[in-house]
């Protein structure tokens, strides 16, 4: 079968669907992913979102549902938490830790497939249902609106958050609901990539945009388009090579992306008017 | 008399069983420019937050035009010290100005031609046309304060809080700094309360010092506060104050984060953790 072959599945359609919205949110989060040094904290709720997962399993043999409440829940957590920056990571380290023990001792009360449940490390998009699938994008939609309100104050309160308080930005709330937010998004991706691979979406297409401009609206547009050629490029590239995981690709493409923008900075290097 | 554009009276502000201060009565006048003293902790940033909405008084009356203080207010403007951007943050010089005209409403800005005059005007008016389009991560200290000036003049205030704008900076960038501040406050009657440690850079330029110590304040001109007589009075030790080449310098002051004549104020997090007022001689 060639790719236009594929093209024709409802399957494959609702995959680069669902691919295209996860790279969109991805990549809009990204640049604030970076500002805000919150990588572990994406890589913490990625990882926790298996905690969910493995809940979703048991209590209603839905992982994909009980990754998204489940996520919700830590988000919060390291928000409440982890209030003061210097915290922070010591936070998330300690809420992973935890959260990871219950998955291992939920996955054991689960009798299904556990299949369904080592998908989530490292992802399978093609075996999740249609529904699922809906579910997805009606979140990704609910994270559009949210970042879209969100963003000037989050912008002010990532860049520059005593200045914010001072202008009346409430700081705390702000990073709580962006801590949402963000666990929402990366929960979205790791159905995509895969809980392990994540940072390939919501981290490198941002790294990558900042090396080539700085201007936050090219900033963000860059990491949103990088995502959407990272993400449904490498589907894509799969469909093509059955031996090769989606996941694989998108990691890849996305690195060679990164490589690509880190040359290419190199030369074009915004440089100051003297 | 013209109405004061920041007055207290009788105001008080306690953290738990520590008293900042008591009892502090202030009016600053439109145009009027006045320096806060005062060793670590004694309430300096804390009274820059209660006159920001962003803190509430134990006791007393506050008023910023007549009006109870409220946070995100238009009526005040504020600028911190210099501060290391990270080198690859995406932002430009312009962005940071543009944060202080709309960075608080909720939404994404909309591309407004008013909104982008307004923000060139006041680049062009702290003279960083020059540098507003390089990276934020790439400006200098001086030209970072700059910015932040024609940020916080963005919203018009009536009164400018200023928190250590000049620490760090070098003494031509202290000099330029605090002139844009100084020709504010002329231009546009804007009251001004400047937070400092080394008040000899703007010496010239002060109307009033307010002095605070461990709970006590003193109030008026520096030459009737920078004295012997009254820091030792207010320290509770021998404290001298030397003029030298026109400068002022303060010796023996204890550091209140530390010293005996203080220990009961326990050091609290919340507050400022500012250098002790001019006990280095500033060169």
């Amino acid at each position: 079968m060639v790719l236009g072959d594929y093209l024709q599945f409802p399957f494959v359609q609702h995959a680069l669907i669902a691919g295209a919205v996860v790279a969109v949110i991805s990549g809009l989060i990204g640049p604030f992913v970076v500002t805000r040094r919150a990588a572990f904290a994406v890589h913490g709720t990625a990882e926790l979102s298996f905690t969910g997962a493995a809940a979703g399993l048991v209590v209603a043999n839905d992982a994909v549902a009980g990754a998204l409440i489940g996520t919700v829940v830590v988000g919060i957590a390291i928000g409440l938490l982890g209030a003061r920056e210097r915290e922070r990571d010591s936070a998330i380290g300690v809420i992973l830790a935890f959260g990871l023990g219950v998955g291992v001792w939920l996955l054991s009360k689960y009798h299904g497939f556990t299949n369904s449940a080592t998908a989530i490390l490292f992802g399978s998009i093609f075996t999740v249902s249609d529904d699922q699938i809906w579910l997805l994008v009606a979140v990704a939609v609910g994270v559009l609106i949210a970042m879209t309100a969100l963003y000037r104050p989050l912008m002010f309160a990532s860049v520059d958050p005593e200045v914010a308080e001072a202008r009346g930005v409430r700081v705390r709330m702000v990073g709580l609901v962006f801590l949402v937010v963000l666990a929402l998004t990366v929960t979205e991706a790791a159905q995509i990539v895969g809980t392990l691979l994540v940072l390939s979406l919501a981290i490198t297409p941002a790294a990558a945009a900042q090396r080539l401009s700085a201007r936050p609206a090219v900033v963000t547009g860059l990491s949103v388009l990088f995502a959407l050629g990272a993400s449904v490029g490498g589907l894509l590239a799969s469909l093509e090579t059955p031996s090769v995981k989606a996941s694989v690709w998108i990691t890849t493409l996305s690195f060679a992306i990164y490589v690509l923008a880190r040359v290419a900075g190199a030369r074009l290097i915004v440089r100051r008017p003297a | 008399m013209v109405s004061p554009n920041v007055s207290l009276r009788d105001a008080t502000l306690r953290f738990g069983a520590r008293e900042l201060w008591s009892g502090l009565d202030l009016d600053v006048a439109p145009g009027e420019f006045v320096a806060v003293l005062g060793p670590n902790g004694s309430g300096k940033t804390s009274l820059l937050k209660v006159l920001l909405g962003l803190q509430q008084l134990t006791s007393g009356s506050v008023t910023v035009c007549g009006r109870t203080p409220r946070r995100g207010s238009d009526l005040v403007g504020y600028i911190p010290q210099q501060k290391a951007f990270d080198r690859d943050i995406p932002l430009r010089g312009r962005d940071l100005v543009r944060l202080g005209l709309d960075g608080h409403r909720w939404g994404t800005a909309l591309p407004s031609r008013a909104s982008r005059a307004r923000v060139q005007q006041a680049i062009e008016s702290v003279g960083g046309a020059s540098f507003a389009d390089a990276p934020l991560g790439t400006l200098s200290g001086g030209e970072q304060q700059r910015l932040r000036i024609a940020q916080a003049l963005l919203g018009d205030p009536q009164v400018l809080l200023c928190d250590e704008p000049l620490l760090s900076l070098d003494l031509a960038h202290q000099q330029a700094t605090s002139a844009l501040i100084d020709a504010r406050r002329r231009s546009a009657a804007t009251s001004v309360l400047f937070v400092t440690h080394e008040i000899n850079p703007v010496l010239p330029l002060v109307d009033r010092v307010l002095y605070l110590v461990g709970g006590r304040w003193a109030i008026g001109t520096p030459d009737d506060v920078l004295t012997s007589e009254t820091l030792s009075e207010l320290y509770g030790v021998d404290v001298d104050v030397l003029r030298v080449r026109g400068r002022i310098v303060v010796v023996g002051a204890p550091d209140a984060a530390h010293s005996d004549v203080l220990a009961s104020h326990h050091h609290h997090p919340v507050d400022d953790d500012h250098e002790i007022a001019g006990a280095r001689a500033w060169s």
